[in-house]
């Protein structure tokens, strides 16, 4: 797989490590949330079969955090983007 | 039909024209006192021991595609039981035990062969770990053996035993631990179920589950609704997307596992063996190809083939360990959707509808565990209550912090 980089251009999917669905990066706050509410974050996941926006690392590269959009029955990657940017236009790290 | 020696003999005298077809095609009845959805190794063991053990009648099997098509057909097809932990190593060694017993069971040649696993020792912490987990095997009334480098020599001679980086230093055995005709244990299980009355309905997709105050009603598919007391899922793989049609999200991803096969070779390998230093194994089959398989792909993937790189990295592994294998040609690589759960471990539960079950989470080791994982089911089905061997596998085990990790991973479905 290609992951087409906002920065680097294309780069092999073998530069990347792959951690999973993007949710991840939406934690509940650890002294405020319930048992229940971090549980369903750190165990339960979507596991869509089809368009899957997931985080991958460019470890072997510019070590930044990418939110990539995949079908995860072709393999077909349709939009990627920095994953600081995704999180900014949530509102968070201003 | 009862296959025999003798049936052969008098089939061979008469023409041949007394087979007859191994199970039945019917059509699906509008009601079942149990619906198992999914007709795969798991799901088709759990129909047969639920009517043969469990005594249970009106029971169906929905199948989307047709029998034995999913992962019990794409595996590397060894069985084991050599875990290291309490929760899993009971239940791996009841599988085990039935294994040895199948065939005369369910009257179909499974090929059972317990030609021996042998997982070999590349440092002297690897050599603490394996050392304990035979131990720990042993105490569950397994069988492990610890083998030195030269009783290793004398079974392969031709393995790299000087590799600079990783050389042998010896091995974990498991003399009881081999390879099963995988087909053939869809095939025997579908016909032991049919024999005993069991509905096996094929071309038949789970569409919907019909769930009114808590409780199930049956599910919708593809050839209409099926009303049902109790519904059983056990479609590795697929398990989110089924599930999903409860409302609920399991604590798993699914990812692809890609399997190979050589070309036909003259005897080599009369065991199955594992590389210790990287993830490679390798069993024979008796058509002469080597079988082997390394790590899963690493995404989430419902493609039922994987990528290159994971390839070049099987072969890599390959060839550290026995590097002649460099001029052996790949005939057919494969992948096959595993549920990867989040501590690596399966799950045979109640979930908190009424009437609906859960058999799910295998990972790439679900078909070793075919047998007892039908029986735990279906006594988990018959009784309410889970199988002696079964108990951890428990949907809250995450909330509770019983995590039952043999790798020691957490949370990362990817690296169990």
């Amino acid at each position: 797989m290609i992951i087409n980089h906002p920065l680097l251009g294309p780069r092999d999917a073998q530069e990347f490590v792959y951690l999973g669905d993007a949710a991840l990066m939406n934690r509940p706050d650890g002294l405020t949330a319930s048992l229940q509410e971090m549980h369903d974050y750190a165990y339960l996941r979507d596991n869509p079969a089809g368009l899957h926006r997931e985080l991958w690392y460019h470890e072997q590269g510019d070590r930044s955090w990418l939110v990539v959009t995949r079908n995860t029955v072709t393999h077909e990657i349709t939009a990627v983007e920095l994953a600081r940017d995704v999180a900014r236009a949530q509102g968070r790290s201003k | 039909m009862r296959y025999s020696g003798w049936r052969i003999l008098k089939e061979a005298l008469t023409g041949h024209k007394g087979w007859t077809a191994a199970w039945r095609d019917p059509e699906p009845q509008p009601a079942y006192d149990y619906i198992i959805v999914g007709g795969g190794g798991h799901g088709l063991a759990t129909a047969y021991y639920l009517a043969k053990e469990f005594k249970q009648a009106r029971i169906a099997v929905l199948e989307k595609g047709y029998l034995g098509g999913g992962n019990v057909g794409r595996n590397t097809t060894i069985i084991r039981s050599n875990y290291l932990l309490d929760g899993n190593e009971p239940f791996y060694e009841f599988s085990l035990k039935l294994w040895e017993g199948l065939e005369q069971d369910f009257n179909y040649n499974a090929m059972v062969s317990q030609r021996g696993i042998l997982n070999l020792i590349h440092t002297d912490g690897q050599r603490d770990a394996f050392t304990r987990r035979g131990n720990s095997m042993i105490l569950h009334g397994a069988d492990a053996e610890y083998l030195t480098r030269d009783q290793i020599r004398q079974m392969y001679p031709f393995l790299n035993f000087d590799n600079a980086r990783f050389p042998i230093k010896g091995g974990l055995a498991q003399r009881r631990g081999g390879t099963v005709r995988h087909d053939a244990v869809a095939w025997g299980y579908a016909r032991g179920a049919d024999m005993r009355g069991v509905d096996l309905i094929q071309n038949c997709e789970v569409t919907g589950m019909r769930i009114e105050g808590g409780r199930i009603l049956g599910v919708e598919t593809s050839r209409g609704f099926i009303g049902a007391k109790k519904v059983g899922v056990a479609v590795a793989g697929s398990s989110s997307r089924v599930m999903a049609h409860a409302g609920m999200r399991l604590p798993m991803e699914s990812h692809v596992l890609q399997a190979f096969v050589s070309e036909g070779l003259k005897p080599l390998i009369d065991g199955v063996m594992t590389f210790g230093a990287g993830h490679f194994y390798v069993s024979q089959s008796d058509k002469g190809g080597l079988v082997f398989g390394g790590d899963i792909d690493g995404y989430n993937s419902y493609a039922q083939r994987g990528n290159l790189p994971v390839i070049e990295d099987v072969a890599e592994g390959g060839m550290a360990l026995m590097p002649m294998i460099g001029r052996a040609r790949l005939l057919r690589t494969w992948g096959g959707i595993m549920d990867m759960s989040m501590d690596g471990s399966p799950i045979i539960d109640k979930t908190h509808i009424d009437g609906l079950y859960f058999n799910g989470g295998w990972c790439y080791g679900g078909f070793k565990a075919t047998p007892a994982s039908g029986w735990c089911f279906a006594h988990l089905l018959a009784t309410d209550t889970p199988h002696k061997t079964a108990t951890a596998y428990r949907f809250d085990r995450f909330l509770k912090g019983l995590m039952i990790d043999e790798k020691g991973q957490g949370n990362t479905p990817n690296l169990h």
